[in-house]
């Protein structure tokens, strides 16, 4: 298999510092941590939509907006820098996906649009954790630079979701009852 | 890392505009952005890849890539796909299935597939769930497993499909989960590189009529081998393994099958001359 995530137990510290070593590693994570967020956004969107729940669809589509966003601002800077993308299983993301995706057993159709932001949230804090752990492992000047920049954008996004979310300060975490479930009892 | 020019496909250029109708949640939209992926760093043109599928919830993949597609009859997408390999086989022809369609309806065809070694790659995602149909037990469900359907479970040893696959002569043999996205897509690609008859299982969870199945993430794990191609030791290792084993497990170097061209079949008219009633 791939060197791609670190394996369990390993030390996240030094994985990431071997792993995301030089400004263009950072630069290459970077971007497919947001291009891959964005698209998982919108599959999650879809998958909403397709199943009738506009409300939490408008909320993964707003979320793949703004990460889109930053991905084009990435991919810029990869372009200018000669970063090219690489293939999915090279990156060394602490878990098998990048930290700003959602994983996709999180979804449900009843999920409500609050239920999503949460989600939204985690991922923001899981990003804004991998830069501080990168950070942790010492790198060098040019390494660290790029770190705290982002690190920093990451900040910024968790309170955004943090100022969403205040509309909704008791998130029920359960999934509201099917009366119609698929499932035979 | 040195400057180069674009790749000219990313996986969004594999899929199609058709959105998956999948519950939210269900592995296979994972597994579908491991197809394309794949596609994406093997830098195949859709227009030169077909996807062929039976039926079932995994089976509906074809419609969601933008590759040529074929969403045949239950179980018989391999016969199908290696008729559509011998007689096109500048074709990378990608199958797409479930664990009912391919061990079950399709079990024949899965034996004998394996032991004619066309060149193609066979993806099962397995489920351990007939899902489309809301829930029966399909070969590779477990026997104490209770549902209303099935009181008392099934009491029926499940299908090993990896075994199976080596004892009939597949040429590579490994198994992926959906929760590792980016570790499947290595898999396919290296699957599809791979001459002959290439079998990955993906594990992919139904979080409907298996919610128990999202507890995956915590059972699977990189196999703590390398892959042998030595049959005998690879049938050791398969058949006492605990199913949760990740990886290339076995490949071997048998010449894919290919039919000698008749030029006289090369004529269309012909061959509808020689079917005509």
């Amino acid at each position: 298999m791939s060197p791609g995530p670190s394996s369990k137990g390993d030390d996240p510290i030094k994985a990431l510092a071997a792993g995301v070593a030089s400004p263009d590693d950072v630069l290459a994570h970077a971007h497919a941590m947001e291009s891959e967020a964005a698209d998982r956004y919108h599959e999650l969107a879809d998958q909403m939509e397709i199943h009738n729940n506009p409300q939490t669809a408008e909320v993964f589509d707003k979320m793949a907006r703004i990460e889109q966003i930053h991905a084009d601002k990435l991919a810029a800077m990869c372009a200018e820098r000669g970063v090219t993308r690489r293939p999915p299983w090279e990156y060394r993301w602490l878990d098998p996906e990048a930290p700003e995706v959602t994983p996709v057993e999180e979804a449900h159709y009843l999920m409500t649009a609050p239920q999503a932001l949460k989600l939204a949230l985690h991922n923001e804090k899981r990003a804004l954790a991998f830069y501080e752990t990168l950070l942790a492992g010492s790198p060098p000047d040019d390494v660290r630079a790029l770190a705290e920049e982002f690190a920093a954008e990451e900040r910024e996004h968790v309170s955004l979701v943090e100022k969403w979310m205040a509309d909704y300060p008791d998130i029920d975490p359960h999934i509201p009852e099917d009366p119609d479930d698929a499932v035979a009892h | 890392m040195t400057a180069e020019s674009a790749p000219a496909f990313a996986a969004k250029d594999f899929k199609s505009d058709i959105k998956p109708v999948w519950c939210p949640g269900c592995g296979d939209y994972s597994v579908l952005s491991s197809v394309t992926k794949a596609l994406a760093e093997l830098q195949t043109p859709p227009e030169d890849v077909a996807v062929v599928s039976g039926i079932g919830c995994s089976s509906r993949i074809p419609a969601y890539t933008n590759c040529y597609g074929f969403h045949g009859v239950h179980g018989r997408a391999l016969p199908l796909a290696i008729g559509l390999k011998v007689s096109r086989p500048d074709l990378t022809v990608i199958v797409t299935g479930g664990d009912g369609d391919g061990y079950s309806i399709g079990g024949n065809h899965f034996l004998h597939a394996c032991r004619r070694n066309v060149d193609m790659t066979y993806i099962v995602m397995d489920n351990q769930v007939y899902g489309m149909t809301k829930g029966q037990p399909s070969p590779t469900t477990e026997p104490d497993w209770e549902s209303g359907l099935v009181p008392g479970g099934t009491r029926i040893r499940p299908f090993m499909p990896l075994v199976v696959a080596l004892a009939s002569g597949a040429n590579f043999i490994a198994r992926g989960f959906s929760g590792d996205p980016n570790g499947t897509a290595q898999l396919i690609a290296e699957a599809i590189r791979h001459p002959g008859f290439s079998f990955v299982e993906v594990l992919s969870p139904c979080v409907t009529f298996r919610p128990e199945q999202r507890n995956w993430k915590h059972e699977t794990h990189p196999a703590p081998v390398e892959a042998t191609n030595d049959r005998g030791r690879a049938a050791r290792r398969l058949a006492t393994d605990d199913g949760f084993n990740t990886g290339v497990l076995f490949y071997d170097n048998r010449a894919p099958y290919m039919p000698p061209v008749d030029a006289n079949l090369t004529d269309v008219q012909q061959f509808d001359r020689e079917f005509a009633v």
